[in-house]
């Protein structure tokens, strides 16, 4: 079975580009929004959405995602109108999406049930943040069963014992987060993130894409060299926490994920 | 019984590791360092010497004459935490961890803290050592409980305020999870509750097991046989723990832990977790869990800040399944009430936190023959809760 994140990371390949994963929450300002984002990310050269949903104690996210959290609570967001979105979505696109979600929220609505969901409404991907591999036993059963691939986080900190394990355990890509922290801090010390993503490639047979601290078009460029993919999060979320009330605001993130793309295909060349 | 936790930090069910990957490495050192302390005689003579001549512990298990009277059933004894240094049972773990700190070289501490109680004991252990120390509060407990921002502030820590979700503790131990992923290669984080991922909740219930360890050989020294009941209040669930853990193979021994009613259950304003919870992850650990039907936390009320909390430990989970303890919860006013009526009879101000247990001993002495033996665990002293009481009667100090 070849999924769409295989298909989009082959695709890339062929045409030696890497993939630009856009972060957005879920409900912020309100789905409708979000839908409109999705397709605008796309044509403006996102090659992967990544789908926050929104939890009242998100402890691996700083500020920029936490407020977006509360944004999305605000608007009534559940775990169940995100995927009903998402099968919305998959009549107007085929971009990947990926969930990002804590595990309470997969508890609450019950392993099976939520994997069954989630693939029948064309989602590609989990990405768990406080679910290490260790903690993976009864959701990946479900998980497995559904087709639906389990995205695992390595961090600067994790030994080599530990690489092994996350890049025995994930599927779809293998997400390397580039800074000791939590989300939207700065990024640094790129030469520690070329040196992991190398040693980390090395034992994973799926790509690797790093996150964290990716702000600007120059950061994207830079990561884009090392790795199979980047993931910028809370550099889109601020944009759209700037312009909640600009009816331009869609237009507007899209510029900012074009110039990301831009920058990116320059690096390549 | 088995040894609980298991390898995997499970207490049937309950308990585990629900952190980002950034933060394993760092549990699974102090797991083994833990490990290694716990059979270092060298580190057991150290705790040993700053429990007896910092702390002041053995703490006193007193006869309650004069409550046990008015109350007219069992006798009730006290186990009291409140005669600590700092005033709060608290500082038996900060102790602990701070000393364990040392050992993994780590000079930067950091807490969360509800009540102020765990944040002043971690204040005092990192002054007392010499280590820089951060404490995290939410701010609306600050407000509540200012005298132990500022004793925290003359120990030399820096309180930083939470001001996100409902600012309280949960907020706080978020943000303290913040500051750990991003300075966890200096930085030691001295949870104050049985709660969090493995090894905190075993870690934090062995330094606290002291308490139930001691009151065990003195209430065979002054009643000749073992308590009837066991009363504590639960918030995370480390006073209670601490006393109800050396008695869980006596079987006859009945616990009994509170939690806090606030407003009452069907007011949806309370943090009874056994009363209005269902399981979940929260924080780094599956347990009970005040929670929405989308797995949402809920927000907490309750008069006492030490026990306004979503999650409760998960050994208590366990316990509670397995119907070895009894949790019940007393509401804000039944608190109150044992409040002044420990000041009044027993000459003794408890915490807010300690009155719930007092609450309790209040509804079930009466019920039971003289004969009968209660011992309540009287985690901290009330200095702290002075001014808010105060401010509730409208008495401006
Ligand atoms: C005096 C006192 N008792 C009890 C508690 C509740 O915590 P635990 O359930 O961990 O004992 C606190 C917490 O701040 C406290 O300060």
């Amino acid at each position: 079975m070849s999924g769409r994140l295989e298909t989009t990371f082959q695709r890339l390949r062929d045409k030696k580009e890497k993939a630009l994963i856009a972060y957005l929450m879920a409900g912020d300002p309100g789905l409708a929004e979000t839908e409109q984002l999705v397709v605008a990310l796309e044509q403006a050269g996102a090659d992967i959405i990544e789908l926050g949903v929104p939890f009242s104690d998100p402890i691996a996210d700083g500020p920029v995602i936490q407020q977006a959290a509360e944004r999305g609570l605000k608007s009534g967001t559940t775990l169940r109108k995100i995927l009903d979105s998402v099968k919305s979505l998959r009549q107007r696109t085929e971009i990947p999406i990926v969930l990002m979600l804590y595990f309470n929220s997969i508890h609450a609505m019950g392993y099976e049930k939520f994997c069954t969901a989630a693939k029948a409404a064309g989602v590609d991907g989990l990405i768990i943040p406080d679910m290490p591999p260790d903690e993976a036993g009864p959701l990946k059963g479900p998980a497995d069963a559904a087709g639906l691939p389990i995205i695992f986080l390595l961090a600067p900190t994790s030994t080599p014992s530990r690489r092994r394990l996350v890049a025995e355990e994930s599927h779809g890509f293998v997400y390397y987060v580039s800074l000791t922290g939590i989300t939207g801090a700065k990024l640094s010390n790129v030469t520690d993130i070329h040196q992991n993503v190398q040693k980390l490639k090395k034992v994973s047979a799926s790509p690797v894409a790093v996150g964290f601290g990716v702000a600007t078009p120059e950061d994207a460029a830079q990561v884009s060299k090392m790795a199979d993919g980047v993931i910028v999060g809370s550099a889109i979320v601020k944009r759209i926490a700037s312009h909640q009330q600009d009816p331009a605001m869609v237009s507007h993130v899209a510029e900012f994920v074009r110039s990301l793309k831009t920058a990116m295909a320059e690096a390549a060349r | 019984m088995p040894m609980l936790p298991d390898s995997h930090g499970r207490f049937g069910p309950y308990g585990g590791r629900y952190v980002p990957e950034t933060l394993m490495p760092a549990l699974l050192e102090l797991e083994e360092e833990y490990a290694k302390a716990k059979k270092d005689r060298r580190f057991q003579a150290d705790l040993a010497y700053y429990l007896k001549q910092y702390v002041g512990r053995p703490t006193s298990l007193y006869r309650a004459d004069r409550l046990t009277k008015k109350l007219g059933g069992a006798k009730i004894y006290l186990k009291r935490e409140d005669l600590c240094h700092t005033g709060a049972h608290k500082i038996n773990n900060a102790i602990g961890q701070v000393l364990l700190a040392m050992r993994m070289k780590k000079r930067r501490i950091i807490a969360e803290t509800g009540a102020g109680q765990h944040g002043v004991a971690t204040a005092t252990a990192a002054a007392m050592f010499g280590l820089e120390c951060e404490v995290y509060m939410g701010t609306e407990d600050m407000q509540r409980q200012a005298l132990n921002v500022f004793r925290m502030r003359l120990l030399g820590a820096k309180v930083t305020g939470v001001d996100a979700g409902s600012r309280t503790l949960k907020d706080a131990i978020s943000e303290a999870m913040r500051d750990w992923t991003t300075n966890v290669r200096t930085t030691h984080y001295i949870l104050g509750s049985v709660l969090g991922a493995h090894p905190y909740p075993m870690m934090i219930r062995d330094f606290q097991a002291i308490i139930g360890k001691e009151a065990r050989k003195q209430i065979l020294a002054a009643e000749g046989k073992l308590p009837d009941y066991l009363v504590a209040c639960v918030g995370g669930g480390s006073n209670s723990i601490g006393l109800f853990h050396a008695f869980l193979r006596d079987r006859k021994v009945k616990m009994i832990g509170v939690e806090a009613g606030g407003s009452g259950i069907v007011s949806g304003k309370h943090a009874a977790r056994f009363s209005g919870g269902k399981p979940g992850v929260l924080q780094g650990t599956m347990t009970y869990l005040l929670q929405d039907e989308n797995g949402q936390i809920n927000l907490t009320h309750s008069v006492s800040a030490g026990l306004d909390y979503a999650a409760v430990g998960p050994e208590h989970s366990l316990y509670h399944d397995q119907g070895r303890i009894d949790y019940t919860y007393a509401t804000d006013t039944e608190a109150m009430a044992a409040f002044d009526l420990l000041a009044q009879e027993e000459g003794i101000i408890p915490a807010l936190e300690s009155a719930h247990a007092i609450a309790e001993v209040i509804k079930l002495a009466p019920t039971l023959k003289k004969s009968q033996v209660i011992i309540a665990n009287l985690s901290g002293r009330g200095d702290k809760d002075v001014q808010q009481v105060a401010r509730m009667r409208g008495v401006e100090l």
